[in-house]
C-alpha cells in the first residue's frame, strides 16, 4: 500500500513539484480516462436497468425513473414532479401522453386523471443497480453452458497451440537440415493471407471431417498460428547451443532436450504466446459463428451476438455479459504478465 | 580408462576445409592437451571426437572400435564446455543428476553418486541452488561434476578456464590437475593458453591451421621444437628469431644476420648450401648479459621492464628480448651488449623447419636442470 502511494505521488526533484511532473501526471491521466473510460462506462451501464440505458442525458451511476403502483392502472406508472402551476412539488403518475398534454394521476387519490403539459414537469429518479442483468442472465439463458463452452475451446486450444507451436519452432530454430528456411519463410508468408480468405475452404474441411456444431471445430484450425511460431522461434534461437549439445552428451533424446530442456526455458516466450492465444480465442467470433450452429454449442461471444436481435436488442443483458465476457481475459493477463518481462535463459550460461 | 586413436581426421564446412588429416595416439590415462592459436581447429576437433561434429573422412577409434557413427552420448565420454552449459532452471543436483536419470540409473546411485562429485569438488552446501546464485569458479566446478559423475572413459575440456579470472584460473588448473591424479582417466584439455598446456598435460598437440604442428611432452616441445612455429608458440615471453642467411663454419651453421654479423650455432651443415635463407631463435631466458668471445649483440635498449626478481630488457635493432636475472641498471636508450650462448641456440631453414644440432648435447634448460 506504501508503495502504491509511494508511486502515486512521485516527483521529479525531491518533494517539489515540477512543471514537468504536472505535465506527465496529466499526460497519464488522460490516457487512463481515454483507455480505461469506456470499460467503467461499460461496467456502470451494465448495472442500469433497461429504462435507465434509455434516459437522456445519460448518467455514469446506475439511476431510473421511480415508478408506482396505482390501484386500478395493471403496471406501475412513471413518477413526476410538478415544477409549477397549483399543484408545483406535488408527485404525479403519469397514465399517458397525447400530444404536449399528459394525462397524470395522484398516487394519493387514484380516482382523479390530472392533465398537467409536459414541459411544466422533472422525472423523479434515483439511484438503483439492477444485479438483475446479472442474476437473469445466468437463471434465464444458459449461461453457463455458454461460459463452458468458451473455456473448453480457449484452453484446449492454447495448449495444442503452445505444444504444436513450440514444437515447430524448435525443429526450424535448433535443427539444420535442408529446407528449413523455405519452410519457415511458407509459413510466415501465410500471415499475408486474411482469415476471411480461408474462411471457406476452412469450412469445406471442417465440413468433410464432421466436425460442425462441434467445438473440436473451432480448435484444430486454429492450433498452428505462424505468429506463435515466429515467436517462438526467434526466442529459441537465444538458446544457447550448448545447452542443448550438453543435453545430447547427458544421453536426453530429443524429445527429453524439448521437454526439459528447450519448453522450461522458453517459459516467457510461451506465457506471451498463451496471452495471445488466449485473447484470441476467447475473443474469437467469426469462425465459431460459421462452425457452431446450434445454439447449446456456442460460444461467450456468439451468445453475445444473440442479444442483439433484427429489431430489439437487450442492452442490459448484452452490457452485463460483455462485463462477464471481458473478466477472464483480463484475469489471465494479470497473472501471466509477470513473465513477459522476465529472461531466465540466459542465466546459466556465462 | 580408455585410449584414443585419430586416422587421418577431415573436417570440410562446405569446400572449406578445416581439419586437414589429422593423426596420432593418445594413451590409457593421458593427460592431453590440444593447444594453437585461435581457429587452429582444436576445438572442432574435440568437438569431432565427441560426435558433436560430423567427420567428412577418417576414423575416430575409442578403445580399439570406431565410433564415427555411435551418438556422442554412447561413446562414454564427458565434454566440460567452455560456457559450462549448465542448465539455468534446474538446480546444481538436478543438473548433475540429469544425465543419469535419461540412463534410467536407480535414484539411490544417482543420488550417491551426485554427492560423492559434490563432495569431492566442495559442491555439497550448493546441491540446492540454482546456477545463477553461482561465482564462475563454482559453475566451473558444477560444470565439472556433471561429468565426473557419468564415470567417462574419456573427460573432454572446451577450454574450461578461459571465463575465470586470472587468480582463479591458476586455482582450477591445480584442481583440474588434482582430478586427473586422483581420477587416473584419459583427458583431452583444448586451450589457446600455452602456460595452461604446459603445466598440465603429459602430452601436448600442438595445432595450426587444422594441422598438427608437433605432438609431445611439455618440455620436449619446449627444448626440442620441431619447427619455429612451435617455438614461437610454446613459451613465454616468445623466443627471438633473427633472419640471415647461411655460412658455413667448419661443420655447423653459422647465421650472418645483417646489422649483427654471423652467429655461431651448433646446428649440423648437412646439406645446407651456403647463402641459404635461415633464421636463428633463442628464448630470452637464455640470452646472457655482457659480452663473450662470440655471438655478441650491442643493441640500443628500447624499453626495461623490472620485476624485482629478474629484469626484461627489449633492444632495438636487432628486434630481441633478453630476460636477465636479478636487477638492471640499464636505461632506455643506453647501448647493451648481449651474448647468445650457441648451445642455446635453435636454427630454422626457410621453411620454418629446425635443423638438428652437429653434437648430441643435451639443450642448455637441460643443462641448468642437472646443474
Amino acid at each position: 500500500m506504501a508503495n502504491i502511494a509511494k508511486m502515486l505521488t512521485a516527483t521529479r526533484g525531491r518533494g517539489r513539484w515540477d512543471w514537468t511532473d504536472w505535465a506527465s501526471y496529466g499526460y497519464l491521466i488522460l490516457g487512463v480516462c481515454i483507455m480505461f473510460g469506456p470499460v467503467l462506462w461499460l461496467a456502470a451501464s451494465s448495472l442500469k436497468s433497461e429504462s435507465g440505458l434509455s434516459e437522456y442525458p445519460p448518467s455514469l451511476l446506475p439511476t431510473e425513473q421511480v415508478r408506482v403502483s396505482v390501484p386500478g392502472y395493471a403496471s406501475p406508472l412513471p413518477l413526476f414532479t410538478i415544477d409549477a402551476g397549483e399543484r408545483a412539488g406535488k408527485q404525479l403518475a403519469e397514465i399517458r401522453r397525447i400530444g404536449i398534454q399528459a394525462q397524470m394521476v395522484d398516487p394519493a387519490d387514484p380516482k382523479a386523471v390530472i392533465r398537467v403539459p409536459v414541459d411544466g414537469r422533472t422525472k423523479v429518479m434515483r439511484v438503483h443497480a439492477a444485479w438483475d442483468n446479472y442474476t437473469d442472465l445466468i437463471a434465464k439463458f444458459n449461461f453457463g453452458r455458454y461460459l463452458w463452452n468458451t473455456v473448453f475451446i480457449t484452453t484446449i486450444a492454447t495448449v495444442l497451440t503452445l505444444l504444436v507451436n513450440s514444437m515447430a519452432a524448435f525443429a526450424l530454430s535448433k535443427y539444420r537440415f535442408s529446407g528449413r528456411d523455405a519452410v519457415f519463410l511458407i509459413m510466415l508468408a501465410t500471415l499475408m493471407i486474411p482469415p476471411t480468405i480461408v474462411l471457406v475452404p476452412n469450412y469445406l474441411i471442417i465440413a468433410t471431417l464432421g466436425l460442425t456444431s462441434n467445438p473440436w471445430g473451432v480448435i484444430w484450425p486454429a492450433v498452428a498460428t505462424p505468429t506463435g511460431v515466429f515467436m517462438l522461434r526467434q526466442y529459441m534461437l537465444t538458446l544457447p547451443d550448448d545447452l542443448i549439445e550438453a543435453a545430447r552428451m547427458d544421453n536426453a533424446s530429443e524429445w527429453r532436450i524439448y521437454w526439459r530442456i528447450v519448453l522450461p526455458l522458453s517459459a516467457p516466450a510461451l506465457a506471451v504466446l498463451a496471452i495471445f492465444s488466449v485473447m484470441w480465442r476467447w475473443n474469437e467470433f467469426l469462425w465459431p459463428m460459421v462452425v457452431l450452429s446450434r445454439s447449446e454449442s456456442f460460444t461467450l461471444q456468439l451468445a453475445l451476438n444473440s442479444f442483439q436481435g433484427e429489431l430489439t436488442t437487450a442492452w442490459n443483458y448484452l452490457l452485463a455479459m460483455t462485463v462477464l465476457t471481458l473478466l477472464p481475459v483480463t484475469v489471465v493477463f494479470l497473472v501471466l504478465q509477470k513473465y513477459i518481462t522476465q529472461g531466465i535463459a540466459s542465466a546459466g550460461v556465462k | 580408462m580408455a585410449t584414443l586413436n585419430l586416422r587421418n581426421l577431415v573436417k570440410r564446412f562446405g569446400d572449406v576445409a578445416v581439419i586437414h588429416g589429422i593423426s596420432f595416439d593418445i594413451d590409457d590415462g593421458e593427460f592431453v592437451v590440444f593447444v594453437g592459436p585461435s581457429g587452429c581447429g582444436k576445438s572442432t576437433l574435440l568437438r569431432m571426437i565427441c560426435g558433436l561434429e560430423s567427420i567428412t573422412s577418417g576414423e575416430v577409434l575409442i578403445d580399439g572400435d570406431v565410433v564415427n557413427d555411435v551418438p556422442s552420448a554412447r561413446r562414454g565420454l564427458a565434454l566440460v564446455f567452455q560456457s559450462y552449459a549448465l542448465y539455468p532452471h534446474m538446480t546444481v543436483y538436478q543438473n548433475m543428476a540429469f544425465g543419469l536419470e535419461n540412463l534410467g540409473t536407480p535414484k539411490a546411485e544417482i543420488t550417491a553418486r551426485v554427492s560423492e562429485a559434490a563432495r569431492m569438488l566442495q559442491l555439497e552446501a550448493f546441491l540446492q541452488r540454482k546456477p545463477t546464485a553461482l561465482s564462475g569458479g563454482q559453475r566451473q566446478r558444477v560444470a565439472i561434476g556433471r561429468a565426473i559423475v557419468r564415470e567417462p572413459k574419456v573427460f573432454l575440456f572446451d577450454e574450461p578456464l578461459s571465463n575465470l579470472d586470472a587468480e582463479l584460473r591458476v586455482g582450477m588448473r591445480g584442481e583440474i590437475a588434482g582430478l586427473h591424479r586422483r581420477l587416473k582417466t584419459t583427458m583431452i584439455y583444448v586451450t589457446h593458453d600455452q602456460v595452461e598446456a604446459m603445466t598440465m598435460a603429459d602430452k601436448i598437440v600442438v595445432l595450426r591451421a587444422g594441422r598438427v604442428e608437433q605432438v609431445g611432452a611439455p618440455l620436449d616441445l619446449y627444448n626440442h621444437p620441431a619447427n619455429q612455429f612451435v617455438a614461437g608458440f610454446i613459451g613465454s615471453p616468445r623466443m627471438n628469431f633473427l633472419a640471415g642467411k647461411a655460412a658455413i663454419m667448419g661443420g655447423s651453421i653459422g647465421v650472418d644476420v645483417p646489422g649483427v654479423g654471423v652467429i655461431m650455432t651448433h646446428a649440423s651443415a648437412d646439406g645446407v648450401a651456403p647463402g641459404a635463407a635461415m633464421s636463428v631463435g633463442i628464448r630470452p631466458e637464455h640470452v646472457l648479459g655482457g659480452r663473450a668471445g662470440w655471438n655478441t649483440v650491442t643493441g640500443e635498449v628500447a624499453s626495461v621492464e623490472q620485476l624485482g626478481g629478474m629484469s626484461y630488457i627489449r633492444l632495438a635493432g636487432p628486434d630481441m628480448t633478453a630476460q636477465l636475472p636479478g636487477q638492471t641498471r640499464l636505461g632506455f636508450g643506453d647501448t647493451a651488449e648481449m651474448n647468445l650462448p650457441p648451445d642455446a641456440l635453435h636454427v630454422f631453414d626457410a621453411e620454418g623447419i629446425s635443423l638438428p644440432r652437429s653434437w648430441t648435447g643435451a639443450a642448455p634448460a637441460e643443462l641448468r636442470q642437472t646443474a
